[in-house]
């Protein structure tokens, strides 16, 4: 059994550094802004929002049939569809088919799917050599850290972090931290490895059952590298990733870069359609959960997500956190919705690392209702009893006084003398985090129940 | 059970109710309105982004040259053949090996000579043209039939495709919904700009993998196929 995830404690050690904070703070704001401006240029943007929705609400309500569409089209292109239960079934597949063909060097694009599979450490096990080959991703991996966004993984550092990094790695100089140069050293560093692998692996932003073939978006057009240059190409896919036809894909690919960086379109849009001349393609189609939540009628709409990273970008915890403070593959709003799905325990605290301050659902391009998802999380958490002890202590008091009108008006009145006349150190305890960070607000002279009685009372 | 058949049947069993029907998905740019459709002027007054975004029976192109400029693309207007290769020459006089797969501007290596991919290291230009601009991104579609060998997109220093002004359609509805044929090739890609990362504390920077720079000739087509 997993120790749980203490994303405060882990948040409290990101938020100690006020460079990093600061930083990551704005940046990740940064990219919420860009958002803004570019959805305000596409004046049908809640069509496209509303569109999106539906068409994966459609895919997920029919998903048997699309999956059968779509493995018997990749099939007929000449690719070879492979299905895995679980993660490690997935780790296996992969694994067999590179130790079946010789091949031992391999180059990867970024795919949040092998990383919640824990893909890269188990394929190092047996023997494999795999490089990240996004620049984000790679420096996660020379530094043994997973990704701390959805689409710049490494966006918690600092130019002076990768410098350290890459001058201890790749022999740069310690002393030079200009993004340009560091980029640079990078992509020298990367076309040797790309130029031997012997194969190239991706995941998929979209899998298209009519055409039977898949979409990687990508700006570093790594993914591009990777899949054309080796004869075999193995693709990671989720079940959920399905889209019906074609021409939906305008719809997605128009919300998807928007949203997330406020881009247009990612750089590199990459359209796979069975194997290159002489080459292989496998599509490991991938379940992992999946197919459990779907039965859930509270929690199956979370499937409709396509990675944008908006969610995260506009949430104020997160972006003062970092992702690392989540403490598992997917952070940020997202993450605190999908993450107790794979294990309540472990993830338990994470639905309770958010305001519900209801920003995440405004942004989400499928219409995610995240807020009222981490919500409904908390209600399990809470009544499977895992809630951190300080939260449930608080929380069955606070429960109790609701339950009853009569109480709750006493301790409203109770509540704000307090506030006003107990001494400070008994309000600001450690079991009142509130105010680690704030001071209290300043009581009214009475509650609006008692005002409300007094001027308007038998009215 | 295989897994196949396990996933299949826990899906279909979980799948949820009620079923939700297809939407109506847009397979052109729909010029009617906010309610139906895309860039319609009037609703737009408050908003300086779309101000030039093309009306219907008018050229996409400028929007589409617009747009290529924030992926960190560039443009140029050529009139002819010989204008592209002045072209060429003039934006890359350093350039050793020039591998082309357009006819207009042959360059010093013929991508039809190359075998393997790997042969593609060393090229610091390479030409294609590509068959549909998509002007909302500024982005070119490149498929495997235009590129020839595929890496030639990725593994050039720099990149340089010829697009006619014609093949410019306004948005991905146009493109995915009608005029392209997604399968005819392996490899598809649109291409938005050179390869950009901001990893680094979120500073744009191009040629981080692939293309350092993406450079798009107008220039009309003799005969343009199908895509």
């Amino acid at each position: 059994m997993s120790r749980p995830v203490d994303a405060a404690a882990n948040a409290a050690l990101f938020i100690a550094d006020p460079a990093h904070q600061e930083t990551h703070d704005r940046l990740v704001w940064g990219m919420r802004q860009h958002r803004d401006k570019a959805v305000a240029a596409i004046p049908e943007w809640e069509r496209l929002r509303d569109l999106a929705s539906k068409l994966k609400e459609h895919t997920l309500t029919h998903l048997d049939r699309y999956l059968e569409q779509f493995e018997a089209n990749a099939t007929k292109r000449g690719a070879q569809v492979h299905w895995a239960r679980d993660a490690a079934e997935h780790n296996e597949i992969v694994a067999q088919i590179f130790l079946d063909r010789g091949a031992r060097r391999i180059v990867k694009s970024k795919s949040m799917l092998q990383e919640e599979c824990g893909m890269m450490p188990y394929l190092a096990g047996r023997g494999l050599e795999v490089v990240e080959s996004d620049l984000g991703e790679r420096i996660q991996q020379l530094d043994h850290e997973g990704p701390s966004h959805i689409f710049v993984p490494a966006i918690h550092k600092l130019r002076t972090d990768v410098a350290a990094l890459f001058a201890k790695n790749l022999g740069t100089d310690p002393d030079d931290s200009e993004p340009h140069h560091l980029a640079e050293a990078m992509r020298q560093n990367a076309r040797p490895k790309f130029l031997r692998a012997d194969a190239g692996m991706t995941g998929a932003n979209f899998a298209v059952a009519e055409t039977g073939g898949f979409v990687v978006c990508t700006n570093e057009g790594n993914a591009d590298i990777g899949a054309t240059l080796p004869k075999l190409h193995v693709a990671s896919v989720g079940i959920e990733k399905l889209v019906p036809r074609a021409r939906d894909l305008g719809v997605f690919v128009r919300l998807l870069a928007r949203s997330g960086l406020g881009s247009a379109m990612t750089q590199y849009t990459s359209h796979f359609h069975g194997p290159k001349p002489g080459g292989e393609l496998h599509i490991v189609l991938v379940d992992n959960t999946r197919s459990a939540r779907l039965g859930s009628p509270e929690f199956w709409e979370v499937l409709k997500c396509i990675r944008c990273g908006a969610c995260m970008n506009t949430c104020p915890v997160y972006r003062r956190s970092g992702g690392l403070a989540y403490g598992a593959t997917y952070s940020g709003p997202i993450g605190v919705i999908l993450d107790p799905g794979f294990d309540h325990r472990k993830y338990g605290e994470l639905p309770f690392h958010s305001t519900l301050c209801g920003s995440c659902t405004e942004v989400c391009p499928v219409k995610i209702d995240v807020s009222g998802q981490i919500a409904k999380w908390r209600r399990v958490i809470a009544s499977e009893g895992l809630m951190a002890p300080g939260e449930s202590i608080g929380m069955k008091a606070l429960g109790a006084t609701l339950a009853h009108p009569a109480t709750f008006h006493a301790a409203e009145a109770i509540g704000l003398a307090a506030i006003a006349h107990l001494p400070r150190a008994v309000v600001d305890n450690p079991l009142n985090p509130w105010t680690k960070h704030r001071e209290m607000p300043t009581p009214p002279a009475e509650t609006f129940r008692s005002w409300h009685e007094r001027n308007r009372g038998g009215a | 059970m295989t897994a196949r058949e396990t996933i299949l049947a826990t899906v279909r069993a979980n799948l949820p109710k009620p079923a939700v029907s297809m939407p109506e998905v847009p397979t052109s740019t729909d010029h009617s309105g906010t309610e139906g459709g895309v860039g319609w002027r009037r609703s737009l007054d408050d908003l300086g982004e779309v101000h030039d975004f093309p009306d219907e029976g008018e050229s996409p192109v400028p929007y589409f040259r617009r747009h290529l400029d924030a992926m960190g693309g560039r443009s140029f207007e050529v009139a002819d053949a010989a204008a592209a290769r002045a072209k060429v020459a003039e934006l890359f006089p350093d350039a050793k090996v020039v591998c082309s797969a357009a006819d207009e501007v042959p360059g010093t290596r013929r991508i039809a000579d190359v075998v393997d991919p790997h042969d593609l290291a060393d090229v610091d230009v390479g030409i294609v043209r590509s068959r549909l601009g998509v002007a909302e991104a500024g982005a070119v579609w490149l498929s495997g039939t235009d590129l020839v060998v595929d890496a030639l997109g990725v593994l050039a220093q720099h990149l340089v495709v010829l697009l006619d002004p014609s093949a410019v359609v306004p948005t991905l509805h146009d493109a995915y919904g009608a005029r392209l044929d997604l399968a005819s090739s392996p490899y598809g890609v649109f291409m938005a700009g050179p390869s950009a990362t901001a990893d680094i504390e979120g500073v744009v920077i191009y040629g981080a993998q692939g293309a350092r720079t993406m450079t798009i000739l107008l220039l009309a087509a003799d005969a343009t196929g199908e895509i």
